[in-house]
């Protein structure tokens, strides 16, 4: 297990009902913190137009989680 | 350079700040809070952004541009927080010797912030009813560009 703390917004945070937590996950990739907080918040937002950063670095969804990560998830942006 | 504004922007200003005196050409595009999107009537809207990353990406995004449409100088502000309809959401400036690569970083520099950047977009309806851009509704009708 990871301690991992996952940061929501816009939708995701509204889902959630917070804007951070910090969870002990069984995850060895960003997609694995991805669906532990989608079955946790009941979200069904699929990830192919979601973006995640990771300590404030652009990831991939298979980018490797360490204990301790930051883990932002970006639903579909829409700037402009 | 990049920036996140939590009030009006102010574009006269903007546009004063890339004056240079090698600049033949300049463009700018202003984004604006319009009052309708895919047939909802839009009231107003509230722009929400995770400002590390708006800056890092959005410096990436110059470089970008500047490296294909070499130019002088360009600047980019997107608005956060509550707009009301007509205001300012986004404002990009480009100043260049000659106009074609004004028109096109100013092009490309849009483009790419409208993909790329965390930044998310709230209609708030005339019905009373709100949602965000490109999730809910998009995700029910299967599209989200």
């Amino acid at each position: 297990m990871k301690t991992i703390t996952v940061c929501y917004f816009a939708i995701f945070r509204e889902h959630a009902g917070v804007a951070e937590e910090t969870l002990s996950v069984d995850a060895e990739t960003a997609q694995d913190v991805f669906e532990f907080t989608r079955s946790r918040h009941g979200s069904t937002e699929p990830n192919g137009h979601c973006k995640v950063a990771i300590n404030d670095h652009m990831a991939d969804w298979d980018t490797p989680v360490n204990d301790g990560d930051t883990v932002l998830l970006f639903p579909p942006v829409a700037g402009g | 350079m990049i920036e996140v504004s939590h009030g009006p922007i102010d574009t006269a200003a903007l546009q004063q700040s890339l004056s240079n005196p090698a600049a033949g050409g300049y463009c700018a595009f202003e984004g604006w809070v319009r009052n309708e999107n895919e047939g909802h009537e839009v009231h107003r809207l509230e722009y929400e952004a995770y400002e590390p990353l708006v800056i890092s990406e959005g410096e990436k995004v110059l470089a970008e541009a500047r490296e294909r449409f070499p130019f002088l100088e360009a600047r980019c502000v997107h608005r956060v927080g509550l707009l009301e309809l007509g205001e300012c959401a986004v404002w990009i400036g480009v100043a260049s010797p000659h106009r074609d690569e004004a028109f096109k970083a100013c092009r490309y520099i849009i483009d790419e912030i409208k993909v790329r950047l965390p930044i998310w977009k709230k209609e708030h309806y005339a019905n009373g009813d709100s949602g965000w851009v490109n999730c809910e509704r998009c995700a029910a009708h299967g599209i989200a560009d």
